[in-house]
């Protein structure tokens, strides 16, 4: 324990030292919202010479994945490293260095489920943040019951052939590759027929069609598979056990989903914003909402520690489904607080990014995408509860 | 600080607690004591303390097993399952606690580890929790004090043997230790709605010597806010074992209990009204490990993670109840069934120490509202 505790302490001071070397005084604005975060892939254009450089020195170090294995290009931390490593990172208001659904969602699918291959040949350049990913599970038959997808993969011999549509896709007219979930045998039991594939978005039969959201911006797609060639190899998991995979996958993303309201604000509280805002919170229905948000929003911070703790030891399961739920639901009231405390400054509509309405609307979407509140409620009744169906 | 989950040490704790109190104090062990008019079991509190749950925060030098807060914390859920009635958080928590901060207090801190001597504290005068105002006068007489004024919902104030008594004197408040039967000191136990003991105590002239005094004089609430705050944990801990004591019956009931033809558990309404409940008590209980872990490893700065214990404690508890026994249906509302036992502890367990309103307000209070 003593010995822990200074190694733990030397890891901290060198990690310090090192943001102090490496972080660009512009990224320590704490920033990390669409307009300011690098996604990373072929594509990518940097917004600044310091968002690459910043990009590059993290890749270098392995602290864009800082807990993946060296050999895929992490940096190896368990995970009382990986908390101090981001306390370092928020204590200066670093942003994150690279962002992505190859980060969050694949990157721990493949490493669970990949074969050595695999995992050399996609995960160093996610690390990197060279290669963009995207996710294809939805379509416009199956959402909550996704595993009544029908995108068709037939074997062909020598290939796969895939022939379908996703919608939803997020990012898919600039992810390079995608991961999608189709359909392999028509015949078996529904969950029981899915692969798990990789694609090439280049690949010939591969089109997208951007669709608006009511924030006014344009993240998603209806992604069109049409003959589209697949060599046999990026299938990852067994043939016909995708749903093995796509399952694990999604306690990932929920995970990220619950995630991604907590650090917003900079670490400031929602009461000193709001009394900012409202002139001191005076509203008593305001202040008295905006106090059992802030009271939920640190119980539920608590919780999501300790969860990533258990995750590392027991294992979570799904129970993800919880934190995904409390998460996006104290997201949204969040952000309808933060309207009410705006008034009328906070209509002014400018542009889709960073804006307080757009963000507000695009809160949203939280408790919907990666499984919706009440399909979160439905697995902690049946499958945390063991509720009759 | 150790992370939020449970150590070894203290599953092995709660497991070992399980096991005794499922066989010695399940709810029908309230049940027949509040048939029998009584509000507290000595030989129950006496085996406790065989067991080392008395002096749970006592030093070892004075005989106790000083395991800390956090291990408090889940002997107090674990009782809190199956609404156990003990002098556990007024004595072993509470007083203790008092008693530890300052030098010289081994033989009444030994008293309590053995579970010789109990303890209550008389702080409340109005019907709300408001520790600093305090009306309760110890004037000076000769070489003593003399207190006199009126304390409410004394928690175990009706059967303890001795009292600490927060008083006004020159020097500000300050904390008196004295036998529960000193002259003058008139109690009444109330009937409480949660069959347990609260007592209304009078003070009428009452003597106390410099000896009596806990601490220095005008020091009291600094001597009592780290008991407050261990208090309000271990209650906090209680009402989130509470709630997953009443949860876990109303989960078996949803899939018992049958109508059309279908276990009511089958239905949606339900089922999402119950995992929104176990999500709560879930998000609760991260609360609760995190106050514990506070008080034991930074207590000056454990202000925050204690409020905000009860105050998500609070809600849970409450929640907790008001779905059990709407989903029980008529049998909910039976003095035969249980669940009326749980929700008139929740209701009690709000109320003391600091309800849902006082300590979101320290959580405003401290968050920059
Ligand atoms: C911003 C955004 C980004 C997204 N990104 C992606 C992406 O990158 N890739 C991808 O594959 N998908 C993505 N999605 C799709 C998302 O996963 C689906 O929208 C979601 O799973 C819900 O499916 P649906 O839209 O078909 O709604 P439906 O399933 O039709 O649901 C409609 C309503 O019915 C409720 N409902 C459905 N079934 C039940 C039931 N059994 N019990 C109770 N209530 C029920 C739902 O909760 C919801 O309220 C994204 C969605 C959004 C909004």
């Amino acid at each position: 324990m003593g010995q822990e505790t200074t190694d733990l302490d030397r890891f901290r001071e060198q990690t310090r030292e090192w943001l102090q070397e490496n972080c660009p005084e512009a990224m320590r604005d704490g920033k990390a919202d669409d307009a300011n975060i690098c996604w990373g892939g072929k594509t990518w254009e940097f917004q600044s010479e310091d968002q690459k450089t910043w990009l590059h020195r993290c890749a270098a170090k392995g602290f864009t994945v800082p807990t993946w294995p060296t050999a895929y290009g992490g940096a190896g931390l368990d995970r009382a490293r990986e908390k101090i490593l981001r306390e370092e990172m928020a204590r200066i208001g670093a942003r994150p260095p690279l962002l992505s659904f190859g980060i969050w969602m694949l990157g721990p699918a493949l490493l669970q489920f990949g074969t050595e291959d695999q995992k050399q040949h996609y995960l160093p350049p996610i690390a990197r943040g060279e290669i963009r990913w995207c996710q294809g599970y939805s379509e416009p038959g199956a959402g909550s019951d996704l595993a009544s997808l029908q995108t068709r993969c037939e074997d062909r011999g020598d290939h796969w052939l895939v022939n379908g549509q996703k919608i939803w896709t997020s990012y898919a007219d600039k992810a390079d590759w995608i991961f999608a979930l189709v359909r392999t045998d028509r015949d078996a039991p529904k969950h029981k027929g899915i692969s798990f594939v990789l694609i090439d978005m280049r690949t010939k039969g591969v089109s997208t069609r951007p669709i608006k959201l009511i924030s006014g911006v344009s993240p998603f797609c209806e992604t069109f598979f049409d003959d589209v060639v697949v060599p046999k190899h990026q299938v990852v998991g067994d043939v016909n056990r995708g749903w093995d995979v796509a399952k694990y996958l999604l306690t990932h993303e929920r995970e990220m989903i619950s995630a991604s309201g907590q650090g917003a604000g900079g670490g400031r509280s929602l009461g000193a914003i709001l009394s900012d805002d409202s002139g001191g919170l005076t509203d008593a229905c305001l202040r008295a909402a905006a106090l059992r948000c802030e009271v939920d929003a640190l119980a539920i911070g608590l919780t999501l520690e300790r969860y990533k703790d258990m995750a590392r030891t027991t294992g979570v399961g799904d129970a993800s489904a919880m934190l995904k739920y409390v998460g996006t639901e104290l997201n949204k009231q969040r952000h309808e607080l933060l309207m009410a405390a705006g008034g009328s400054d906070a209509l002014i509509w400018d542009g889709p990014h960073g804006s307080r309405p757009a963000d507000w609307l695009r809160t949203k979407a939280n408790s919907i995408e990666g499984g919706t509140s009440e399909v979160m409620l439905s697995i902690v009744s049946r499958r945390v509860l063991g509720l009759p169906a | 600080m150790t992370g939020l989950l449970r150590t070894e040490e203290e599953t092995m704790l709660a497991d070992a607690a399980r096991g005794f109190l499922d066989d010695v104090a399940p709810v029908s062990h309230l049940r027949g004591l509040r048939d029998a008019g009584q509000t507290h079991d000595p030989a129950l509190w006496a085996d406790m303390a065989a067991m080392g749950w008395a002096g749970i925060l006592v030093p070892e030098s004075a005989g106790g097993s000083d395991m800390g807060h956090a291990a408090a914390g889940v002997l107090a859920g674990e009782m809190g399952k199956t609404l156990v009635t003990s002098p556990f958080l007024s004595s072993a928590v509470i007083a203790a606690t008092a008693l530890r901060q300052v030098a010289g207090r081994n033989d009444a801190l030994s008293a309590i580890a053995d579970g010789t001597r109990t303890y209550a504290l008389a702080l409340d005068e109005g019907n709300k929790f408001t520790p600093g105002s305090v009306d309760c006068a110890a004037r000076r007489d000769g070489n003593g004090f003399r207190l006199t004024g009126t304390k409410k919902f004394v928690v175990d104030g009706g059967f303890s043997d001795r009292l600490l008594i927060l008083a006004r004197t020159d020097e500000g408040p300050t904390l008196f230790d004295l036998p529960a039967d000193r002259a003058g000191t008139k109690r009444q136990p109330n009937a409480m709605v949660d069959s347990r003991d609260a007592a209304t105590i009078v003070f009428d002239g009452v003597e106390a010597t410099g000896d009596d005094v806990l601490g220095g004089l005008g020091q009291g609430l600094d001597i009592l806010r780290p008991a407050l705050q261990a208090g309000q944990a271990a209650l906090a801990a209680e009402m989130t074992g509470l709630a997953s004591g009443a949860f876990g019956m109303t989960v078996d009931y949803l899939k018992e209990r049958k109508q059309f033809g279908a276990p009511i558990g089958s239905f949606q309404a339900l089922q999402h009204r119950a995992a929104h409940l176990w999500c709560e008590i879930e998000v609760t209980a991260s609360a609760i490990a995190h106050a514990g872990r506070m008080l034991d490893a930074d207590p000056e700065n454990a202000t925050l993670a204690v409020s905000l214990a009860k105050a998500r404690a609070t809600r849970t508890a409450t929640d907790a109840v008001i779905e059990g026994v709407q989903m029980h249906g008529g049998i909910g509302m039976t003095d035969a069934f249980d669940m009326g036992f749980y929700m008139k502890r929740a209701r009690v367990a709000s109320e003391w120490l600091g309800d849902y309103g006082y300590h979101a307000e320290t959580v405003a209070r401290l968050r920059g509202f």
